[in-house]
């Protein structure tokens, strides 16, 4: 029999934060200008300038370790990372190297290493062969990103599938978002991830060797490339041969793998502190800050949900991942004396009818008014099937339910004589299902509800007519 | 004594193309330095901590607030090969 | 009015005794026909001048390597030849702007300011003005050569590891290096950031604390910047009262030239009979300070310089049809030998397996040279020193064995290390050229150093007007 492998995955997550100026200079962040007109002698790395650190950045980075549970380092500081590429305007970025922001932590299942600041490189656009010298390829240097803000956090190895990491993945990004930090997007590149991926057989400890899989811009390559990643190295393994310790990028196209090793030597940056910048010590004050800019976070808030409103996991789930509608949702339990189950569903079915994405608070359904609804519902005034109806209505309309169910007719027959003629009217109809139900299965007298709902147009109570069945059925 | 292949590998680093002469050159020259360095290896270090900065400074950081950024004309006078805006270079590992 | 100081001309042109524009026109021709290289760009005319600022009128000479905008500031290199920056740096914005001086022309001075002789500039020596085939000392040694020469009144420059006080030294003249983070080190053409400050060159002592006074302050474009406490005074001092001297055996002693160490000894003398105190001391790691200094500065510098590649400003070398010859012919043309040599030894000492060894212990060695003044201002107020090993040197002499050059800082690197301030004053000759006297004292002490350096100053009696009469 094979081995059986087991992989091992740890993420180094890129975010660029939403500060309003870059890590290091005055200039405002780039959304697609015109290339290089958001640059200064700073960001361009001109002789003589210095790079000064924007406190934002720093708040956004203690902010992400608080939330993420880290250490705050009492004392951290800034090196350089020296290599030549037309990305980089100085030579060399400006990183934080042995001693970080933000240390240890942990998010769900996995821990997190370590998370520190650091600036973005530019970016290099291909313009083809120019004109100048005969055949030779040429690119054009765009230093609008070239310092954006970036915190890389850096996971402990704690995942063991793709799909696991693509899951994780999204947790964090949900956790970001709503930490207020980053735009979190993988398609423009505001959040970027790179996999280091082993395998060992199942069961043992040792790690094997690791690759990494560079930027993959969306979470389904995040799982595609590393299961593309743990099937290559398992072919070699079980070949064999061995897995080489490098660099790889992962194609979404082809779904191949390939080497980024340059024919350059194997990098070596020359980590030194650096000497433009003074350390980052975070003062009661700053930490403060902080603090009081978390908002509450999707874990915390799920919790929440299930202890004071007691509604069930899933739905908690939901709400706490989409803060807008369970913000919403708060509002309607509260509108609603806290009948917070009953306030629970009828949200999920204004989601159901608006959509996900949508914002409730902008919808024509103010809180009151569902709350309101959930209380006919409640109070048998109307049934849960007319109450839908009613629903799509007040989405159209923005109406109070009472008056919806009252134009409509959707309130509950009160005059039970009424429905006694119904009732009998379809036990007359049904002379087959009559026999089953006296024949001693009680079961058979479901299919008569229907029929009896129908004539009703739904506004009879189940119960009601369950017990007028009965009655007249003698059973 | 550095060999011409440390020379070389150094002046790969730094992105410098040396003539042989200069390979040579530097070989003798840095090695002298460094035998000159290498007398604080006998120094006892163990325990100092080390200085990256005389000053006591910290934080020292920079409200976020904008400021202008220069027109693109700008950004490019002094560039020897600007086109489309940009900054013209030959494209890395074209050959 | 080639007597005046630089105070004193100021002081005329308030009270109307002298017409401003004559004056700067005065130097502006003097430096435009400088015999010495002293100068890489003079200014064609004088720019407007409002008289109610204090240096108003008072021409001022800057270091190739202070960014000027619109106005070249090559660093003293070919990879930035004819390099226009697009704003001016804080401290000479300062002294022009705020403080009124009018900017009279760019000194020469070794590339990158690494060189202790400014025969490493891509537009040739500068020569010294006492005699013309010596060099002035370096990296600064056009803006020492220009007030030396008296083709401007003053000048700044910047220290690394003596690039004020041994130029000051070798053309008779006041040099002094602040605190470090004295003075904004925004728009200074980086060497070594750790070690790199400007200051001040005068023909005295009390134009040295006037220039200073304007450039000295917190910069919020440079985090290392703090100013100093106090604002600089005019110094008054007539004597050392009180004041305690201490003299290192190991920078006062075996490897300084005879002559320089019987000036630096009658000084002393001097010094008693103003009513200083004066003890030999020991700052037992300063022997050690050329090895650290050497291994730290080109570490700094290797990584400083990667920003010269060809890409957005500067010289590229045509025809490179890859990126790397781009960079490495670039680099190769763009940079001098001495600057190549500094590239590799930095890059070198931070190279992978070699940190620890070399900018690791390196740093090590600092924190041991800073804790040995530390000890000494227990016992002293001021450590005194002779600024260079020697006197100036011929030209070319020195260019063939770097660590011979390398010698030349000594007795002023230890303070670059510490980040405390010195000053180099005119302390008579020796072989009929001049020789320095080092004053260093605690961080942000200049107000005491300045007063010391007047009162022997005053005793000494200098005369530097045989360079330019
Ligand atoms: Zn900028």
């Amino acid at each position: 029999m094979s081995t059986e492998y087991e992989p091992v995955i740890g993420l180094e997550i890129h975010v660029q934060l939403k500060t309003r100026t870059k890590m290091f200079c005055g200039c405002e962040l780039s959304f697609g200008e015109e290339p290089n007109t958001r640059t200064c002698p700073i960001c361009l790395g001109l002789p003589g300038t210095l790079p000064v650190t924007n406190a934002q950045a720093v708040q956004y980075g203690i902010m992400m370790g608080l939330a993420l549970g880290c250490e705050i380092a009492p004392r951290s500081i800034f090196h350089r990372k020296n290599y030549f590429y037309p990305d980089l305007a100085k030579g060399y970025q400006i990183s934080q190297y042995d001693i970080p922001l933000c240390l240890g932590g942990r998010l769900g299942d996995v821990r997190i290493h370590r998370i520190h600041l650091e600036e973005d490189a530019a970016k290099l656009v291909h313009v083809g062969a120019s004109g100048r010298i005969h055949g030779s390829e040429a690119s054009v240097v765009d230093y609008n990103r070239g310092g954006t803000p970036l915190a890389e956090i850096v996971t402990e190895p704690d995942l063991r599938s793709a799909e696991q990491a693509r899951d994780w993945l999204q947790l964090l990004r949900e956790t970001l978002r709503q930490l207020g930090v980053s735009d979190v997007n993988m398609e423009e590149g505001s959040l970027r991830c790179d996999a280091n991926v082993s395998i060992r057989p199942k069961g043992t400890h040792a790690l094997g060797t690791k690759t990494e899989l560079k930027n993959m811009n969306s979470f389904r390559y995040v799982m595609q490339g590393i299961n593309a990643e743990i099937a290559r190295q398992t072919a070699l393994l079980e070949s064999g041969e061995s897995v080489t310790q490098e660099t790889l990028h992962f194609d979404p196209v082809s779904g191949r793998i390939s080497s980024l090793r340059s024919k350059e030597e194997a990098h070596d940056y020359r980590y030194f502190p650096e000497p433009d910048l003074v350390p980052i010590v975070p003062t009661p004050e700053m930490m403060a800050a902080a603090e009081a800019a978390i908002p509450e976070l999707p874990a915390d808030r799920e919790a929440r949900y299930e202890s004071d409103f007691g509604i069930p996991t899933d739905t908690a789930h939901l709400f706490a991942y989409e803060p807008t509608w369970g913000t919403y949702f708060e509002r309607v339990a509260v509108e609603g004396n806290r009948d917070a189950k009953a306030a629970a569903i009828w949200v999920t079915e204004l989601r159901t009818r608006l959509g996900a994405d949508a914002d409730p608070h902008k919808s024509a359904v103010v809180p009151a008014q569902l709350a309101a609804l959930a209380a006919l519902v409640a109070a048998k005034k109307v049934t849960a099937g007319s109450a839908r109806t009613v629903l799509d209505k007040m989405v159209e309309t923005g109406d109070h339910p009472d008056r919806i169910a009252e134009a409509e007719g959707l309130t509950v027959m009160e005059d039970s004589g009424e429905l006694s003629q119904i009732v009998a009217k379809v036990i007359s109809e049904n002379p087959d299902v009559v026999e089953k139900v006296r024949g001693g299965n009680a079961k058979a007298m479901g299919a008569l509800v229907g029929p009896i709902m129908r004539e009703t147009k739904g506004r009879a109570d189940g119960g009601e007519v369950n017990r007028l069945l009965r009655e007249q059925l003698g059973v | 004594m550095l060999s011409s292949d440390q020379v070389l590998h150094v002046a790969r680093l730094a992105r410098l193309e040396l003539t042989p002469e200069e390979v040579e050159r530097f070989g003798g020259e840095l090695s002298k330095v460094l035998d000159h360095i290498e007398l604080i290896g006998q120094l006892e270090l163990e325990d100092v901590p080390p200085t990256s900065h005389v000053i006591d400074v910290e934080n020292a950081l920079r409200a976020d607030e904008p400021r202008p950024s220069m027109p693109v004309e700008r950004a490019l006078e002094s560039a020897p090969d600007a086109a489309e805006g940009g900054f013209r270079v030959p494209s890395p590992g074209a050959s | 009015m080639i007597e005046l100081t630089a105070k004193q001309a100021a002081d005329a042109i308030r009270s109307g005794d002298l017409d401003a524009n004559e004056y700067f026109e005065f130097y502006r021709q003097r430096a435009a026909s400088d015999p010495y290289n002293s100068y890489t760009w003079v200014a064609e005319k004088a720019p407007e001048i409002d008289t109610r600022k204090p240096f108003a009128g008072v021409p001022i000479a800057i270091k190739d390597l202070f960014c000027t905008e619109g106005i070249p500031s090559q660093a003293g290199s070919k990879i930035l030849e004819d390099y226009r920056p697009p704003y001016t740096a804080t401290s000479v914005d300062r002294l022009t702007t705020h403080a009124g001086g009018t900017l009279l022309g760019k000194t020469n001075q070794d590339e990158f300011a690494m060189g202790s002789s400014t025969e490493n500039s891509a537009y040739g020596p500068t020569l010294n003005p006492w005699d013309t085939s010596r060099v002035p000392g370096g990296s600064s040694g056009g803006s020492a050569a220009v007030v030396a020469g008296a083709t401007a009144p003053w000048s700044i420059g910047t220290d690394t590891g003596g690039s004020i006080r041994q130029p000051a030294a070798l053309t008779g003249i006041v040099g002094l290096k602040p605190t470090y983070g004295a003075i904004s080190r925004y728009g200074m053409i980086a060497f070594a950031s750790s070690l790199d400050q400007a200051g001040p060159f005068t023909r005295d002592v009390t134009d040295s604390a006037m220039l200073l006074s304007a450039m000295v302050g917190a910069d919020p474009c440079d985090q290392t910047s703090l100013g100093l406490p106090e604002p600089v005074r005019i110094p008054t001092a007539n004597d050392l009262k009180g004041i305690r001297l201490g003299v290192p055996e190991e920078l006062a002693g075996e490897g300084i030239e005879d002559g320089v160490l019987k000036a630096f000894n009658d000084t002393l003398e001097l010094a008693k009979s103003l009513g200083a105190t004066v003890e030999t001391t020991h700052l037992p790691h300063a022997p050690h300070g050329l090895a650290a200094y050497y291994l730290i500065a080109p570490a700094e510098c290797s990584s400083n310089l990667a920003r010269y590649d060809g890409v957005r400003y500067g010289f590229r070398k045509s025809g490179a049809s890859t990126l790397i010859d781009m960079y490495t012919q670039t680099r190769e043309a763009g940079f001098g030998a001495e600057v190549k040599r500094r590239i590799m030894l930095g890059t070198y000492a931070l190279s992978s397996g070699y940190y620890d060894a070399y900018y690791g212990r390196a740093q090590k060695v600092r924190t041991l040279i800073s804790q040995d003044f530390k000890n000494a201002w227990d016992k002293f107020d001021f450590i005194v020193t002779p600024t260079a090993p020697g006197v100036a040197f011929e030209l070319g002499s020195k260019t063939a064995d770097p660590l011979a050059m390398y010698l030349n800082d000594f007795c002023t690197v230890p303070m670059s290390l510490a980040g405390i301030p010195a000053i180099s004053i005119p302390n008579g000759l020796s072989e009929g050229l001049p020789v320095g006297f080092q004053i260093a004292g605690p961080a942000f002490s200049e107000n005491r150093i300045l007063d010391a350096a007047l009162a022997l100053e005053k005793a000494i009696g200098f005369d530097a007007s045989k360079a330019y009469a």
